[in-house]
């Protein structure tokens, strides 16, 4: 049945798609649809991984080349040599996976606390956090500096430790909401259930709520990896030394004096990681945006 | 007053237990659920504490002192003076809302209708949902070289001159004109950024009940029409929850100008609010009127969302 195959009624009837001219269109437009976006969305990327194999002179050649005459991998050596990749990528990963760990013991903490615990106060602590989320990123850069490389009444400073990082990590509203409104949902008679047994409230998350959220700490756990793997002006203010710098960090301090060719060597050389992450995880993270921005 | 206070920690209260029963004994065994749910909120509420609350009154106080060799001294308002008499001042709230009512329009808009039209597809819909996502996951930096080397190349090596060129349209000098500066950035942040948006109105446009469609049909509304008076209506509440958070993440701009533009590009023709607030905090030791600038910001945005929810609660 034409039902089934077609899903769903959405603008266009399936009658119009399958009548008269419909099919011609319909297919018409979905190949124009499929090629352009295609060169839109993976051209640049296929510009960015040829160009690099290019000689200097092959790039400023006009018009330019669509493959690379003789190609080289020099410049992607050349940049994992020369811009110390292998340490800039250790780096990133290992902020990325500190971040992801703060937050899933910190937050689901607090989340639990708020959804099921429910102290005295509780809405007001969530509300304070919720209204962290009206506050651009660029207003506290200043102030949360200054904190970081000075810390209120134990005057240490973050400076090129990884705290700086993952500290600021775990003040995620955003990540506490998406997981109190799971918690939210887990219906209460299971938590009786463990209170009957004996389980106190530690045993009761653990046991109990952990196994059932999988899918919501999968959609947290990849918004805090790409997080800390997209940012770049917090990173470069607070791991300034080239040992303890971030990758995207790292492209842009050596751009100055580099040739063209291995900054873009070294920018591919930065995006495959998040592409074969993005390519495994694709399933959930789509879910995940939908799930955190619609359902409001 | 929160209800937390009202009802007991369901976890500590004996399943079926009466409530009469309950607030007889609530005393200590309220403290104890307290401080146990406390317990687990502790680690966040520190880091929330050290990393928004504090910077957040610390960025209003310090916009009105002064610090030098280590003596703070309260200023008044001459921190803002001085960033009212930068001459980039202006120059940067210019190209900021040029830049934002420029991204609304390609980066609000062109979303929503890509959305529609990936929605009325039958077949290729998971590739073209991949397709574009995948800038928004690439290292902002990555994508930006790539744009300022190859596609914003002022010569006619670059990718746009050449297409332009193949097209026999004239080329442009991109970032390094002052016309183009901005349009350039918006493109780059659009192409790196739609993905998200695209996303959120394909769901929005899935909850969308086919039997207003049909409805609609009947009715003899033509494909526009259907547009206009269900296709809009049903997704206005994402429609214009997108549109806040885009102004307020556009007006935000600071990682284009300073990788495409070295900050300010040809005479200041690519500088931002949030690259002056970067600058004058770490480049000119201005570290008070950069905080100047950040509550500048935060009033404006603070302004621009009251009214726009003022007018979207009225049009309701």
């Amino acid at each position: 049945m034409t039902t089934r195959e077609y899903g769903p009624r959405t603008l266009l009837s399936h009658t119009q798609l399958t009548r008269g001219r419909g099919p011609a269109v319909y297919w018409t437009l979905l190949i124009a649809i499929v090629v352009i976006f295609t060169l839109a969305f993976i051209g640049p990327l296929y510009w960015m991984v040829t160009s690099a194999l290019k000689t200097g002179q092959e790039v400023a050649q006009t018009p330019p080349t669509l493959f690379p005459a003789d190609p080289d991998p020099q410049n992607y050596i050349d940049a994992w040599n020369n811009l110390t990749l292998g340490k800039l990528l250790f780096n990133t990963i290992y902020y990325a996976v500190g971040a992801l760990l703060f937050q899933l013991v910190l937050d689901t903490a607090a989340a639990y606390a708020l959804s099921k615990l429910r102290p005295i106060f509780g809405n007001v602590v969530l509300g304070a956090m919720l209204a962290t989320l009206m506050i651009p990123a660029m207003v506290l850069i200043v102030p949360q500096y200054l904190t970081a490389i000075d810390l209120p009444i134990l005057h240490i400073s973050l400076l090129d430790s990884p705290f700086a990082i993952w500290l600021p990590a775990v003040a995620n509203a955003f990540n506490i909401f998406l997981l109190k409104r799971f918690f939210d949902s887990v219906p209460q008679d299971l938590i009786y259930a463990g209170i009957v047994d004996g389980a106190g409230p530690l045993r009761i998350l653990w046991s109990i709520i952990l196994p059932i959220s999988r899918p919501i700490l999968g959609v947290v756990s990849i918004f805090a990896v790409t997080a800390v793997w997209k940012d770049f002006l917090w990173p470069k203010l607070v791991e300034p030394s080239p040992e303890t710098r971030t990758i995207s960090v790292g492209i842009y301090a050596f751009a100055g004096g580099t040739p063209q060719n291995v900054v873009i060597a070294a920018a591919v050389i930065a995006a495959i990681p998040t592409v074969i992450f993005f390519l495994i995880f694709q399933r959930s993270i789509m879910a995940g945006l939908t799930t955190g921005a619609v359902k409001e | 007053m929160p209800s937390a206070t009202v009802a007991p920690s369901p976890i500590h209260a004996s399943p079926p237990a009466p409530t009469t029963r309950r607030t007889r004994r609530a005393g200590g065994q309220r403290i104890t659920n307290n401080l146990t749910g406390y317990g687990f909120l502790i680690g966040a509420i520190l880091c929330f504490a050290l990393f928004s609350w504090y910077p957040m009154i610390r960025g209003v106080v310090m916009s009105f002192q002064r610090t030098r060799r280590g003596v703070t001294t309260w200023v008044g308002w001459d921190n803002y003076e001085r960033i009212l008499q930068d001459p980039s001042f202006w120059t940067a709230w210019k190209n900021t809302a040029y830049f934002t009512v420029l991204a609304l329009v390609l980066g609000y808009a062109v979303p929503f209708v890509v959305a529609i039209i990936f929605n009325e597809l039958r077949h290729a819909r998971g590739y073209l949902r991949v397709l574009i996502y995948l800038p928004v996951m690439l290292p902002p930096a990555s994508a930006l070289f790539l744009f300022k080397y190859y596609a914003y190349d002022p010569s006619d090596a670059g990718l746009f001159n050449a297409i332009l060129k193949v097209m026999h349209l004239p080329t442009s000098q991109w970032m390094q004109s002052t016309s183009m500066a901005v349009p350039a950035m918006v493109l780059a942040s659009t192409w790196m950024n739609m993905g998200g948006a695209v996303l959120i109105y394909l769901a929005a446009l899935q909850n969308i009940p086919g039997s207003l469609y049909e409805a609609a049909e009947l009715d003899g509304a033509g494909l526009f029409k259907r547009i206009r008076h269900v296709t809009i209506p049903q997704t206005k509440l994402i429609l214009s929850l997108m549109a806040m958070l885009q102004v307020v993440a556009t007006m935000q701009l600071f990682i284009e100008p300073l990788i495409l533009a070295n900050g300010a590009g040809t005479q200041d023709s690519a500088t931002s609010v949030a690259y002056l607030i970067y600058q004058h905090g770490f480049f000119q030791n201005d570290l008070n009127g950069a905080a100047a600038l950040g509550v500048i910001m935060l009033l404006v945005l603070g302004g621009f969302s009251a009214v726009y929810l003022r007018l979207s609660a009225k049009q309701e």
